[in-house]
């Protein structure tokens, strides 16, 4: 396949899956509520993420007088930037990849630990308190998550042996990592919500205490950023589950192996949809307490005992 | 590839030197980011890419967000006067005097050294984990009874009860 085709459809597939989830979520959402949701653009309201988007683009960008222009301006890019390029190590099929780096699960930890600029630094040059506060609990929140997201990914590096993602999908023919692995999934699919602040997690934008957290400021695309930002994320770490614990493009052969990649993505992400339907938001000091006292000992035990396995059976 | 190196060269240099005299504390933060990654990027140039995704997902990615977040929450903005007094020309000539003559030193001990020839070879993890496990394991140990040091530290300014007003938190 022609290496310029699988930058484009890498891209591709990642924005509109990103801008295609706005719709998905708002009728996922009303499915579970037991109401309708938006279905007066076009077929289904599917035309929905095309008006919202054309709403976004004709919105005043408004840059607040009081804030730090330059970082304001620059801090949604930083989001889309590294969750963006963080696709580029995602193995989407065989052969279909971007960039099939042997520090693929080092350059995605990397790249999400440099996401939390974004937030942090948008909700501090806004300038604001509620936004500053926003961006404070993020740094926190996104720190601690941080820590063990790699240490629960490390188990499956262990077994696989290696850090490239495409190679860990092939170290998957035996079987899924998700049965031997099942501790770290667990621990990682947590973080994975938390590293993309969303309900139950999204205690950085809390729209009942904080208006609307570190974003509170942004207005037109650059609120956009952040928005679409989010199902980004969303959809970053469903494919990441999808390829470090569920085979990623490993399945039956009727189907082309993208097809099976997908599909286990959208699996994850309607998990994710399924739990900002159903779960209420943890306090701030809880959030701190379930990573620090739970989950990350269950992460480094997790670590321990695949290590003692490997070594001595 | 040696354009990329010196591109990324320039670029750690520049910015930080734009860290170093930059007023505003936080873009100061955010230039030395940005030295980093450019240090990242020479690392992963000269065949070490565990050590380049290390120095993002360490120093940018971990260290430099506690910077900012005690920057922000101290709230250091912009510069303040007896900044203006420490960054007054006349106070600089004799740290530079000093400085050019350690560069002068440090030129002639480089001349004179002999630079062993680069290993050609792509440093994969397995092999640092092992030269640090076996060769360098006294000094991962020596940095781990650091790091203890310092969880010691925080354990001990963290037990310190405080008294707490706030009626759900109260045990």
């Amino acid at each position: 396949m022609n290496y310029l085709w699988i930058i484009l459809g890498v891209i591709f597939i990642a924005l509109s899956i990103a801008a295609g989830l706005i719709w998905v979520e708002r009728r996922l959402l009303s499915v579970w509520q037991d109401r309708l949701g938006p279905n007066r653009v076009g077929p289904f309201g599917l035309a929905q993420v095309i008006a919202d988007t054309l709403k976004l683009f004709f919105k005043e960008d408004w840059v607040p007088p009081f804030s730090d222009k330059v970082v304001f301006t620059i801090a949604p890019g930083i989001l889309m930037v590294t969750i963006l390029l963080t696709f580029a190590v995602i193995p989407f099929g065989p052969e279909f990849c971007v960039f099939d780096s042997n520090i693929g699960v080092l350059f995605f930890l990397g790249n999400s630990s440099l996401g939390v600029y974004s937030i942090v630094l948008g909700g501090w040059a806004s300038n604001n308190k509620y936004s500053l506060i926003g961006a404070m609990r993020a740094s926190a929140q996104m720190l601690t998550y941080e820590v063990f997201m790699g240490l629960s990914l490390m188990g499956v590096v262990m077994m696989a042996d290696t850090f490239s993602f495409s190679e860990i999908v092939e170290a998957q023919r035996g079987g899924w990592f998700i049965l031997p692995q099942f501790l770290g999934f667990v621990v990682f699919f947590i973080a994975g919500i938390a590293e993309t602040h969303r309900l139950p997690f999204d205690i950085p934008e809390a729209e009942g205490e904080l208006i609307a957290g570190y974003h509170s400021e942004y207005s037109g695309m650059k609120f956009g950023m952040f928005f679409v930002g989010e199902y980004l994320g969303i959809t970053l770490i469903s494919a990441i589950i999808a390829t470090m614990f569920f085979g990623g493009w490993l399945g039956p052969s009727f189907l082309p192996p993208v097809f099976w990649f997908l599909l286990k993505t959208f699996i994850f992400i309607g998990v994710f949809i399924l739990l900002r339907a159903s779960l209420p938001r943890p306090r701030y000091d809880q959030l701190m307490k379930l990573g620090w006292k739970l989950l990350f000992p269950i992460a480094l035990l997790n670590l321990l005992v695949t290590g003692a396995i490997l070594i001595f059976l | 590839m040696n354009f990329f190196f010196y591109l990324a060269a320039a670029i750690a240099l520049i910015s930080t030197i734009m860290a170093i005299s930059g007023r505003n504390a936080i873009h100061a933060l955010l230039n030395l980011i940005i030295s980093l990654l450019a240090v990242s990027v020479i690392f992963y140039l000269l065949d070490a890419p565990f050590i380049a995704a290390l120095e993002v997902i360490i120093y940018a990615g971990a260290i430099m967000v506690l910077f900012i977040f005690v920057t922000m929450m101290l709230n250091i903005g912009t510069e303040k006067k007896i900044e203006k007094r420490w960054l007054n020309p006349r106070v600089w000539i004799v740290p530079s005097i000093l400085a050019a003559l350690l560069l002068v030193d440090f030129i002639l001990i480089i001349n004179g050294l002999q630079i062993p020839e680069p290993v050609d070879e792509t440093l994969n993890t397995k092999q640092v984990g092992i030269s640090l496990f076996s060769t360098y394991v006294l000094a991962v140990e020596i940095a781990g009874i650091l790091l203890m040091a310092g969880v010691i530290g925080a354990y001990h300014l963290g037990s310190q009860k405080k008294k707490v007003t706030h009626r759900f938190l109260k045990k």
